[in-house]
């Protein structure tokens, strides 16, 4: 098994491979973070199975941007575990690290590089490669054109391929976003709020294309579109205060009292 | 429009756009040909000569433009607005005046054939331990590169490591040239002082009073600027420029696909400062004297401007805005020095409000305004990817 240490070369986190013979590719054990106080996650504790997806909901401030920040390296937890597959302790990697291990990550606000073009955006995302000296002399396979051509395909950008990213629409960025999620290949996707912004049409793709991801990748969701949650999953996550508070199908969840009392309730009322 | 031709994704129409690196180094190649001709071939009084005066001003100017190559690496590429290139080009310029000063030998105004005559008026005896191997032109060029270089190195990483960007980054450089100035100026450090380094006679055996060494040491410059020009263009143009690029843009993003950006940062930086570095060591033969005045902050934040005015994010803009703002300092300061500064600033500003993108981003836009013109009918995807 690879265990990966605290400042284990690069090389290394490439390979890892994580141990999921449990069924269950991300732990997240009673992990604790507060901000000057405010308790953002409250002993959460969160498992996601091997090719699932889960969507994560919850109220402003429930947590789960949060959850994404601690399980992608950007935050640490004051307490907790966080780890991939059985072995694989998140906690002690880096965020590019954690990038390189296998797990993406689509950011709330559509973050593309603007000033390159739809191509280059999906080019420098691909797995691999990601040393200086190595990218200075690189040159683009067949296999990888096949692949960003795809991947182009699959967002529906194959018209835009040369423009700026900066010049694509909210939607299209989102899309874009995926598109480098994909050529990445991650085990486990993070998707924060991938159809804010997107027309009914759009949505409805973005449901489609998450949907047939899950089996060969792991795929996490979080969504405030309570349609879109219902169109695309099978397990849902409710999140409150920082803490898990239910979990199980869209229609245990609406069922449950206590969500209706802190969710579902506000939205209807 | 049908747009999946089979040459879709060849290599040549990702590179095709817009290559302006042949017509860069055309232009400087006639230049220089045409300078040395006019300084050779041309009698005095000929309107086709070419003064030695001018061509010394002109290597000074090749000069600036690679300093501003280096500049825009990083600032135009990178994003890191470094108010501190002047260190690095000073540093290089001061390992060159080491060398030019041990080759004055007792030719100097004491006659010791050991020390400069500034460490003789200190009443010392011995040369300082840095300046041991200062007389061997091998280990001056190996200390054009290494002294920047390693100044970068170990700035760079404590800053980009620590995530320091933006303003506080630019302060910082800032604080470092500005704290080389006091520490060169300080007779202690072996330097020379405030007078710096100067007097020089010679440079590989060359007299450097001589016009065929000036019109050697300005055609060496440009001939070092087109193979700078040539490196720039592949780095920024392999996939490791576009990373670069894409940490200007996002760096966080880059991040979590997997790339150290500050790794990349500590690289370009580095690259970029030995750019610097090689900037100064041709500067200060051509104009014979290195103090610690060119370590003074105003100096750098000049060369931001000429990328500023030039184009940043465009190699030949940064070329091309050192050589016009040099040029109308060298004319403004005839006519009124005071007001300089005054002019500067306000071409900045003025730069800035209109012409975000220089002189190179404003034949950028007129060239796509005719081509857009005379293929209307076009899509839009097909026509970038053909330009």
């Amino acid at each position: 098994m690879i265990e990966a240490k605290a400042g284990s070369p690069l090389t290394e986190t490439e390979n890892i491979v994580p141990d999921t013979r449990h069924g269950v590719i991300l732990y997240v054990e009673d992990v604790n973070l507060s901000f000057d106080g405010f308790k953002a996650l409250n002993n959460l504790n969160l498992y996601i199975n091997d090719g699932e997806l889960r969507c994560l909901i919850g109220a402003n401030g429930a947590g789960k941007t949060t959850l994404m920040d601690v399980i992608t390296g950007k935050i640490r937890p004051d307490t907790g575990k966080v780890n991939f597959g059985q072995q694989v302790d998140l906690l002690k990697l880096d965020e590019t690290e954690i990038a390189r291990a296998g797990i993406g990550r689509k950011f709330q606000k559509p973050t593309v590089f603007e000033e390159l073009n739809v191509f280059e955006n999906i080019e420098l995302s691909l797995k691999g490669q990601k040393g200086i000296w190595q990218n200075l002399f690189h040159k683009l396979s067949g296999e990888q054109l096949d692949r960003i051509e795809a991947i182009l395909y699959t967002i529906g950008l194959i018209n835009e391929r040369f423009y700026p990213a900066g010049r694509l629409s909210h939607g299209q960025k989102q899309w874009l976003e995926i598109g480098m999620l994909l050529a990445a290949d991650p085990r486990v996707l993070l998707v924060d709020e991938p159809v804010a912004g997107m027309t009914g049409q759009e949505t409805e793709r973005t449901a489609e294309l998450l949907t047939s991801l899950a089996g060969q990748h792991s795929v996490i969701v979080v969504e405030h579109d309570m349609a879109f949650v219902r169109s695309i999953a099978r397990k849902v996550s409710v999140l409150h205060q920082g803490t898990v508070l239910a979990e199980g199908s869209m229609s245990e969840i609406q069922s449950n009292p206590d969500v209706i009392k802190v969710y579902l309730g506000e939205e209807q009322g | 429009m049908n747009t999946q031709s089979t040459n879709l994704f060849s290599l040549s129409s990702l590179l095709g756009q817009r290559n302006p690196l042949h017509l860069t180094l055309l232009v400087l190649l006639v230049a220089t040909v045409v300078v040395s001709l006019g300084n050779i071939l041309f009698p005095e009084d000929s309107i086709l000569h070419v003064s030695d005066y001018t061509v010394s001003l002109l290597g000074k100017y090749l000069c600036y433009a690679l300093l501003a190559l280096a500049v825009d690496l990083v600032w135009g590429y990178c994003g890191i607005l470094s108010l501190g290139h002047g260190a690095f080009f000073t540093l290089g310029g001061y390992a060159m005046g080491m060398y030019l000063m041990r080759q004055i030998g007792d030719r100097g105004v004491y006659g010791n054939a050991e020390l400069p005559d500034f460490m003789v008026f200190l009443n010392w005896t011995e040369l300082p331990w840095y300046w041991t191997f200062s007389d061997s032109p091998i280990w001056m060029v190996i200390m054009v590169f290494l002294g920047p270089g390693l100044l970068a190195f170990v700035f760079g990483s404590l800053a980009f490591r620590s995530r320091v960007s933006g303003v506080y980054l630019s302060i910082m450089t800032q604080a470092m040239t500005y704290a080389l100035m006091l520490a060169f100026f300080r007779n202690e450090m072996g330097f020379g002082g405030n007078n710096g380094l100067t007097d020089f006679k010679e440079i590989f055996g060359f007299s450097l009073q001589s016009p065929s060494t000036k019109l050697g040491l300005f055609i060496a410059t440009a001939v070092i600027l087109a193979l700078a020009y040539c490196l720039c263009h592949f780095i920024v143009n392999s996939k490791m420029g576009r990373v670069v690029t894409a940490i200007r843009d996002s760096e966080s993003r880059v991040r979590f696909i997997g790339y150290k950006p500050e790794h990349y940062k500590v690289w370009i930086f580095v690259v970029s400062a030995m750019l610097a570095g090689l900037a100064g060591a041709l500067y200060v033969p051509q104009v014979g004297i290195i103090n610690p005045g060119e370590f003074s902050p105003l100096n750098s934040i000049e060369m931001v401007i000429w990328v500023a005015v030039g184009g940043r994010n465009s190699l030949y803009g940064a070329i091309i805005g050192a050589m016009i703002v040099s040029y109308a300092k060298t004319r403004f300061t005839a006519i009124m020095p005071e007001a300089w500064l005054f002019a500067l600033g306000g071409l900045f500003v003025l730069v800035t409000l209109l012409l975000p993108k220089g002189l190179a981003g404003l034949m950028t836009k007129l060239k796509s305004k005719k081509s857009e013109s005379n293929s209307v009918e076009k899509d839009p995807a097909a026509l970038r990817a053909e330009s």
